[in-house]
């Protein structure tokens, strides 16, 4: 929760959020006034850096990355991967379920 | 109209081996009559599940590749349902990857003889993202 009302007050760093993981490390004095105080990485798309043109859905090793313990399709947010890619990704994951390579919802 | 076609099917665990390539060549033979032709079988193996299927865990999984109608796919699909120990199947096409794919590569050799390029297709993605 208190991650949530942290990310609000950040001077919101454009689109490509951080991942809110954990326990952040505290901004500095003053982490209000506009400049960026604390480094973030930068997200890159997995797909464009290592040039995967193919995104198949019997990838189950690259796929499975970008599912979350649940099953669930981690949002691009979170991963970096570029709208494109993203696209492609998606219906990969969703005809991998569909063959019981993937879980629709696991446990 | 003659298309590319992947199906895969998974085939219940307790089927023995020679039982398993009886049924991938009665199926081929079913889809060989209703006017495909198969360019590649592979037999993946046996895997777990990522769910349970007809109350099996295991399966092992069969790839058609073939060149095919969407009739013959459908009487493929249809001789599916009705075989027993196929428990899952699921067929994608596959041509349209397949050009879109050669297209890029074809894209990204040129763009290697040619160094000094700046404006690639793969590189010209992913800035738009942060536009």
């Amino acid at each position: 929760m208190a991650d949530e009302n942290q990310e609000v007050s950040t001077p919101a760093p454009r689109s490509q959020g951080g991942r809110p993981d954990g326990p952040r490390p505290d901004r500095g004095p003053g982490g209000r006034d506009g400049g960026r105080k604390f480094f973030r990485r930068k997200k890159v798309c997995k797909f464009c850096v290592e040039k995967i043109d193919d995104i198949n859905y019997k990838d189950v090793r690259l796929l499975g990355q970008f599912v979350a313990e649940r099953g669930k399709i981690v949002p691009r947010r979170l991963t970096g991967v570029c709208t494109p890619h993203q696209r492609r990704l998606t219906a990969a994951i969703k005809r991998a379920r569909n063959i019981a390579l993937l879980p629709f919802a696991a446990r | 109209m003659q298309r590319t076609y992947e199906v895969m099917f998974i085939v219940r665990p307790d089927l023995l081996e020679e039982d398993m390539d009886k049924l991938i060549a009665t199926l081929q033979g079913h889809a060989t009559t209703a006017g495909a032709t198969v360019q590649n079988v592979e037999k993946m193996g046996k895997r777990r599940l990522a769910y349970d299927v007809k109350k099996f865990s295991d399966g092992q999984y069969v790839l058609f590749v073939l060149q095919a109608d969407g009739k013959a796919i459908h009487e493929l699909e249809r001789r599916m349902r009705v075989s027993e120990p196929v428990i899952k199947f699921i067929t994608v096409r596959t041509d349209e990857e397949q050009q879109r794919l050669t297209k890029v590569r074809k894209l990204r050799e040129a763009k290697v003889k040619r160094p000094p390029a700046g404006s690639t297709p793969v590189e010209a993605e992913s800035p738009a993202v942060n536009a």
